[in-house]
């Protein structure tokens, strides 16, 4: 440094050298009070590689003195909210279905829950926003295989659908082409039937009074004399607009060849009950429940 | 004006130390013009500060009744009349902006005003200082007793004055707690322990930071670690007004004898008579005569010193003031003084401010008491019903800025024969959904919108919901669309 020790005339000072447009830099004294914060701040600095984790190694890392994890608070952060969550939950499992619905403050509390845990637990098959897939219903629209009261889509949560549960909902769509009781073409004029129950339109060769017979002989025992279903038995209703395997002849064919036998969980046991309350008044609020 | 150093006082050491100690500044009370302008401005400051959150203003039962709160836990800022909700947080957006431009202003007319008579650091550094004087003397005592050895009388003064900075301090921190709950109840539940502890924390911090701030950084804070001394001069131009030694007027300097002498000759001599008096009351400790500096915060009391020892000389006062360069020049080459506070720059910052508050005033004014927002659903975005009508669902949040509940109703205009459904309606009459909306909350609720499909109609319409209070007749409205899947 001492190649550059000018020495400014109006200070006194010496310069460090560094000049820009004609400004030279003074070399001030820095003012101990800093000088003296800075190092403390390096104190501090070192410190704190000592108290916390730090450094990473080859295998691992430096875990500090008190073996601090972040993952272990939030471990704890996450059981903490849990039990808080408990607590605040507590008022929905004293209330029933009805009043919880009836009451803004409790309705609000439930789908706010209910939201997250069908997220976590139902959007895999039923999409986020509970729009359903192909085989998947839909838990928006007002057609209820197994009912779509408080009560009833509380049930299903619970026990699901062939799930293996003691009170699980049972029912089967038998296999009328794989088990041989109609042909082929007996198949193809009961899947026409079908459609034209919902207004669709028909093969131009279809023999609708065939078909008819066909579907009471086979079908309605579990559908209805009409069609419309049976949500004891899962019955779909076959005269709306709603399908859940799709409403064209081909689907149709395949459905009856082979029944259907979709698997909805039990979910009593792997949520609580409260969680499953909150869960019905959600799913009952999408805008389908009845 | 920098005079150069004379070759004998150069520095000889080549670099210089790394680091100085501060050299302690003893400045000497002083009595003026901008002293008792300064006394008066600290005790509006101070008063505002420690006296506004016991100002009450009523709102009505329930609300709180302080005039200015804070209230985070409900997320509500309440001053006077005004009620700001957290989505309205540009307000204070702009009274930022008015708080920069009212700093450019108070720059482009006369300097660092802020620096000198308004900023907190100066504010309380000088009530620490008042303090110090009235303990443990003025300049010359505090000098002559800090050589000197430590008495028990002493140390007996320096305990008081730490204790009366302390009690300053710690009333500091308490005044800002105020601000967050309300005032009279905070005061009893701090002096029973039963406040929270976030409470204690930040007047412990505030406490031993108006302590060390204004009781030991002092000057150093303005020079070493403030900002705005470094911005305000790129913002500055050569017509603001700055504390100035007249050179032009007091050089050369010379004593009174002297002077008179040199003037007896029919000489020119300088008015300064070298007392050093500007010197010595200066809180930052710096020599005004060298110059517009860094360390000048423009607090005038150099003017009322030197004011003081013209007048006990005969001479007219004003060797040091509110001056620039400009009329230096001017002076010298025999010309009239000119002051220009209109020029494009004041202008300018005059002319944004009152744009700023206008704006702020008319958003302020037509600010809604009832609002509505839509959001629709993503997923689906519309749901086909078993007789083939198309439904959509909705998210309406509704703000009810008013201090008691109101009953509103909803209507949709949409789609042909839409019908609404509100999830969780209090009461329907037939068609018109009806909620009670608490007041001074949000309100989130469900609704769909069921309309019959028709195969011709467009694949989105545009759907309008409107609030009405019953009781006031207010109405609102938002609008979304009504998709056809
Ligand atoms: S030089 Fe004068 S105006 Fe500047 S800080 Fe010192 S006393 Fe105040
Ligand atoms: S107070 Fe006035 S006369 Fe005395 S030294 Fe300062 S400028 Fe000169």
């Amino acid at each position: 440094m001492s190649e550059h020790n000018e020495i400014d005339r109006v200070s006194g000072r010496s310069t460090t050298g560094h000049e820009w447009d004609g400004i030279k830099e003074l070399n001030t004294p820095l003012p101990r009070w800093w000088v003296l914060t800075f190092y403390a701040t390096i104190i501090w600095a070192i410190g704190y590689w000592v108290v916390y984790p730090a450094w990473p190694l080859v295998s691992g890392y430096t875990t500090g003195l008190f073996q601090y994890s972040t993952r272990a608070s939030v471990a704890t952060d996450l059981a903490d909210l849990e039990k808080l969550r408990g607590e605040k939950m507590a008022v929905l499992g004293n209330a029933s279905l009805a009043d919880i619905e009836k009451d803004p403050a409790l309705l609000a509390l439930a789908r706010a829950r209910g939201k997250t845990v069908f997220a976590d637990n139902c959007a895999p098959c039923h999409g986020s926003g509970g729009a359903g897939a192909k085989g998947y219903p839909n838990l928006n629209d007002d057609d209820w295989l197994w009912g779509g009261s408080l009560d009833q889509i509380m049930q299903t949560i619970q026990f699901g659908a062939r799930s293996g549960h003691a009170k699980t909902h049972e029912g089967q769509m038998l296999a009328f082409g794989r088990d041989g009781v109609l042909k082929k073409d007996e198949i193809v004029t009961v899947a026409n039937y079908v459609r034209s129950l919902s207004g669709l339109s028909t093969a131009p060769k279809f023999d609708a009074t065939a078909g008819k017979k066909l579907f009471t002989e086979n079908c309605t025992s579990c559908h209805g004399d009409n069609g419309k279903g049976n949500p004891e038995l899962g019955a779909p209703n076959l005269t709306d607009q709603i399908w859940l395997y799709g409403s064209d002849e081909e689907a149709l064919v395949e459905t009856i060849t082979n029944g259907r036998a979709g698997v909805m969980p039990a979910w009593v046991g792997r949520l609580d009950p409260v969680t499953v309350k909150a869960l019905a008044v959600y799913v009952h609020s999408l805008g389908g429940g009845k | 004006m920098n005079k150069p150093v004379p070759p004998d006082e150069l520095m000889t050491d080549e670099d210089g130390p790394l680091y100085a100690p501060r050299k302690k500044v003893y400045p000497q009370s002083v009595s003026g013009r901008f002293r008792s302008i300064k006394w008066r401005l600290m005790a509006v400051c101070l008063g505002v500060y420690y006296l506004l959150p016991f100002v009450r203003w009523h709102r009505g039962l329930g609300a709180p009744d302080q005039a200015v709160l804070i209230d985070f836990p409900n997320r509500r800022f309440y001053f006077f009349f005004i009620e700001l909700w957290p989505q309205e947080i540009y307000y204070f957006t702009g009274l930022l902006v008015l708080a920069a431009l009212a700093l450019f202003l108070m720059n482009a007319l006369g300097g660092r005003i802020w620096c000198g008579y308004l900023c907190p650091q100066t504010v309380w550094t000088d009530l620490f200082y008042a303090v110090e004087r009235l303990v443990e003397g003025d300049r010359r005592a505090q000098i002559k007793a800090d050589a000197g050895p430590m008495t028990a009388k002493r140390a007996g003064r320096r305990a008081l004055k730490h204790a009366i900075w302390l009690m300053i301090a710690w009333w500091t921190g308490g005044a800002w707690v105020l601000y967050f709950a309300d005032a009279p109840t905070l005061v009893r539940d701090l002096a029973t322990f039963q406040a929270p502890a976030i409470a204690y924390v930040w007047i412990a911090m505030l406490t031993a930071s108006t302590y060390l701030l204004a009781g030991y950084m002092r000057e150093q804070v303005c020079v070493y670690m403030c900002p705005w001394p470094r911005i305000q001069a790129a913002l500055t131009d050569e017509w603001a007004l700055n504390v100035t030694y007249k050179y032009d007027r007091g050089e050369p300097r010379c004593s009174v004898k002297k002077a008179f002498d040199i003037r007896s000759l029919g000489e020119k001599a300088g008015d300064c008579i070298d007392c050093n008096q500007c010197v010595a009351v200066c809180p930052t400790g710096i020599d005004i005569r060298d110059g517009a500096q860094l360390g000048c915060i423009q607090c005038g009391l150099c003017i009322d010193a030197c004011d003081a020892v013209m007048t006990k000389v005969s001479r007219k006062t004003g060797l040091i003031g509110y001056d620039n360069d400009i009329n230096v020049q001017r002076r010298v080459a025999g010309k009239q003084e000119i002051f220009k506070p209109v020029r494009a720059r004041t202008v300018v910052y005059a002319g944004l401010i009152t744009v700023v508050c206008a704006v702020m005033l008319y958003a302020l004014m037509s600010r809604t008491l009832l609002d509505v927002n839509v959001l629709h659903d993503r997923n689906p975005i519309a749901v086909r019903l078993s007789d083939g009508a198309i439904r959509n669902g909705y998210t309406l949040r509704f703000l009810n800025k008013r201090g008691f509940d109101r009953v509103i109703a909803i209507d949709v205009d949409g789609p042909a024969d839409a019908k609404l459904h509100v999830i969780g309606a209090d009461s329907v009459t037939p068609d018109r959904p009806m909620i009670v909306l608490a007041r001074d909350t949000t309100t989130e609720l469900r609704v769909l919108v069921t309309a019959p499909l028709d195969e011709r109609a467009e694949k989105s319409v545009p759907v309008t919901f409107r609030v009405t209070d019953i009781g006031l007749g207010e109405v609102a409205s938002a609008t979304d669309h009504f998709v056809l899947p």
